[in-house]
């Protein structure tokens, strides 16, 4: 897949579902890679009371931040500002496009490096620049990796996780002039390294994500493995920012819990290779770093997630990743068969919100609700219940919410709704209940072999003899009976 | 944090389940009969139909909540309730609350989660039941359903009665604590993929070399067994009541 389509996600959602099943190599890929990485933050974890107990740190940073986020982003507005950052808000993806647009054009740049970031790949930055003549190249190994596959991210901490060494031996032999095939990793890495550099002198413009905001001291906080980040926002003469506007913490004192639990969460590292601290443009005796910096605080739906109670849950998320890695089903499907930005339980929950359930709403079904996600996630979201609300808001055609979801409503089926309907009337209705029962035990000889998908994949269960209804009361009268028996004697 | 327990009751309400009822009934009999056994009179309100789990995880929450405020009624005294699944446990303990919240019924929605107790959780915190056991060697192997592991965090219950079966061997399976693929409507609604999780639970269980599958919820056991009889694999399942209940007689 080589373009996100947000209006596609619904329509081709099971087809992608399907052809990822099918593909075997894929399938074993993601299995090897989410085994791995389960162990390697396992392994970061030995301690099930500290896990805890920095979990619920870091589930109160995050909330005491949500909490005062209007002042918060005013607050690191200002000190940006002061540090000589240029802030910039941008309510919808197009806005931001046209801000990014913008400064390029001022400075007559045609050349951009970007640094990982899930947020321009959440408002399609690449494709809205490349079809106004602009040239991104993403420098991070796997983005690099994807952008030449022609392909998008499959998982938000780690883009070419779909792919295996000789795939990227293939790939790197069909598309960069002069390579061999090699499957020596040291090499493909050095030959990436290579192409990268050069194009870290020639651009223009350097965007980067943000991993952390801090309002107390306009710093802009960036998590990296590779040094590519550093590069891309010191090389160039000017640095972009592009952050959501989640992801506001107050002071500097947030930081290190935060950082422990995302980067041991993520990959398994007590600690990444390199942590960037931006706090504004290059000053007159400096030797390095860019003339401008600008920051744009995106909004693009996350202030509609904010003003619901439950929903502004999600906001917390700090793009870790452990959710999809300890997902039964992103292990055994991958992260493009979502077809959103965002995939895994935490895209299930962000995606739909920010695209609408009538578009994105469908993959919120790709779960079984068992709750592994939740379980893993190191600012404790509820995934499995917030997944759960929105299958709720999109068969919900009553409006109740204040803002609701866009979409609501927008995936009901009428013969779903039905039998729901008289489900609920047979639940709650003893009298027909036992008489459905009593159907069920005494013709379970009919019982059809057929039921549904169900029995694509398993044999139909066949109902007992006598429910439980009639053993619990039959056994009631003769202990009845028997007492009845004991007290005459 | 652990629960803090009761002292023994002389009176329990027994809330079956729907599959119990059904499909399952000899499980919901055989933990009526372990309960009894230790001392505890069971109450079976025949008015009792569903949690409402199915609907409430498909999204259906006004149907659910119709059909919960039905159990809340016929489970109205103050008596502890037993339910032999963690999955319609949890239902009551943690999901009742947020169904109910904001209703008249939220007080009594609490007030039932607080009393609710998943059946092996019971046996061995409030009646801190002993076996003996009686029957044959067995190879055991144990699925622990994801309710049982992270809604009612009884998974190391279930456990500890089968450690006290002088005859039978536990045997762990890879990615024991990965979900079996049945998630109630999920099955359904995304099978290819259900059938995915399923088929890999079926290859680790049967890698164990086990003689026996037990479970603490009959949605997995539906799930695992319907797959293993499909693909024609011998390995029988049962409830982790009937399981005790047979052992020990």
């Amino acid at each position: 897949m080589s373009r996100f389509e947000p209006a596609t996600v619904n329509l081709e959602f099971d087809k992608r579902v399907d052809d990822a099943l099918r593909d075997q190599e894929l399938r074993a890929n993601f299995r090897g890679a989410m085994d791995f990485l389960m162990g390697k933050r396992a392994a970061m974890f030995p301690d099930k009371e500290d896990l805890e107990a920095l979990r619920s740190q870091g589930e109160a940073i995050r909330n005491r931040c949500l909490s005062q986020l209007p002042e918060l982003l005013e607050q690191f507005e200002q000190r940006c500002t002061e540090n000589g950052i240029q802030v910039h808000w941008a309510e919808t993806s197009q806005e931001a496009n046209a801000i990014i647009l913008e400064i390029m054009h001022k400075h007559d740049a045609t050349r951009m490096v970007k640094g990982k970031s899930m947020a321009s790949e959440e408002i399609g930055l690449n494709h809205f620049l490349a079809d106004h003549g602009v040239e991104c190249l993403e420098t991070d190994m796997g983005e690099y990796i994807v952008q030449l596959a022609d392909e998008t991210p499959s998982h938000i901490i780690m883009p070419a996780i779909h792919k295996n060494k000789q795939q990227i031996a293939r790939l790197f032999n069909q598309k960069i002039d002069g390579m061999e095939y090699s499957e020596d990793v040291d090499r493909l890495i050095g030959i990436g390294r290579d192409v990268l550099r050069q194009k870290f002198f020639e651009a223009e413009v350097g965007l980067s994500g943000v991993n952390f905001a801090v309002a107390e001291t306009g710093t802009l906080c960036l998590v990296e493995n590779e040094g590519n980040g550093r590069m891309t926002t010191t090389i160039p003469p000017v640095h972009i920012a592009l952050c959501g506007i989640e992801k506001v913490v107050e002071s500097l004192q947030d930081i290190p819990p935060l950082l422990r639990l995302l980067t041991r969460s993520a990959t398994g590292q007590a600690i990444t290779t390199y942590f960037n601290m931006i706090s504004g443009p290059r000053k007159p005796d400096e030797k390095d770093g860019p003339q401008e910096v600008h920051v744009v605080l995106l909004d693009n739906g996350r202030s509609r997630i904010y003003a619901d109670k439950q929903l502004q849950e999600t906001l917390r998320c700090i793009r870790c990743g452990a959710c999809m890695n300890h997902c039964p089903v992103y292990t055994r499907i991958g992260g493009h068969a979502y077809g959103t930005t965002y995939p895994g339980p935490i895209g299930q929950v962000v995606s739909p919100q920010i695209w609408g359930l009538h578009t994105a709403g469908a993959i919120t079904k790709a779960c079984s609700l068992n709750g592994a996600c939740g379980e893993a996630c190191p600012v404790k979201i509820p995934l499995a219940d917030l997944i759960r609300r929105l299958r709720y808001e999109s068969n919900n055609d009553e409006p109740t919410t204040v803002p609701a979801p866009r979409g609501q409503g927008s995936l009901r089926k009428r013969s779903e709704a039905v039998t729901w309907k008289l489900w609920a009337l047979l639940s709650r209705k003893p009298g027909l209940y036992k008489l459905a029962l009593l159907l069920a035990t005494r013709l379970r000889a009919l019982t059809p072999k057929h039921i549904g998908p169900w029995t694509l994949y398993r044999s139909a269960p066949k109902p007992a003899a006598r429910s439980l209804h009639e053993l619990a009361a039959q056994r009631s009268q003769s202990n009845a009976s028997s007492q009845e028996h004991g007290r005459n004697e | 944090m652990q629960r803090a327990y009761p002292e023994k009751p002389e009176q329990v309400y027994f809330f079956g389940t729907c599959l119990i009822d059904l499909f399952y009934p000899e499980a919901g009999m055989a933990g009526i009969q372990l309960l009894e056994r230790e001392g505890v009179k069971v109450v079976y309100p025949q008015q009792q139909s569903c949690c409402g789990q199915p609907a409430y995880n498909s999204g259906y929450d006004n149907e659910a909540r119709k059909v919960a405020a039905a159990q809340i009624a016929c489970l109205g005294e103050e008596l502890p309730i037993v339910v032999p699944s963690a999955s319609c446990a949890d239902m009551f303990r943690h999901h009742y609350t947020d169904l109910f919240a904001d209703t008249p019924l939220h007080k009594q929605a609490l007030e039932l989660a607080a009393r609710t107790y998943e059946l092996t959780e019971f046996l061995v915190h409030v009646c801190k039941i002993r076996l003996e056991d009686n029957g044959p060697a067995a190879t055991v192997a144990i699925h622990n359903s994801c309710s049982a592991q992270r809604g009612t965090k009884t998974a190391q219950d279930a456990i500890s009665l089968l450690r006290q079966m002088s005859n039978v061997a536990i045997v762990q399976q890879e990615r024991a604590s990965e979900c079996c693929g049945f998630g109630g409507t999920f099955a359904v609604k995304a099978p290819d993929i259900s059938n995915a999780m399923v088929q890999d639970k079926c290859d680790n269980l049967l890698a164990t070399g086990a003689n026996d599958l037990v479970s603490g919820d009959c949605g997995c056991l539906m799930n695992i067994s319907g797959a293993l009889e499909k693909r024609k694999d011998k390995l029988p399942a049962q409830h982790i009541a009937s399981f005790i209940w047979e052992r020990t007689q």
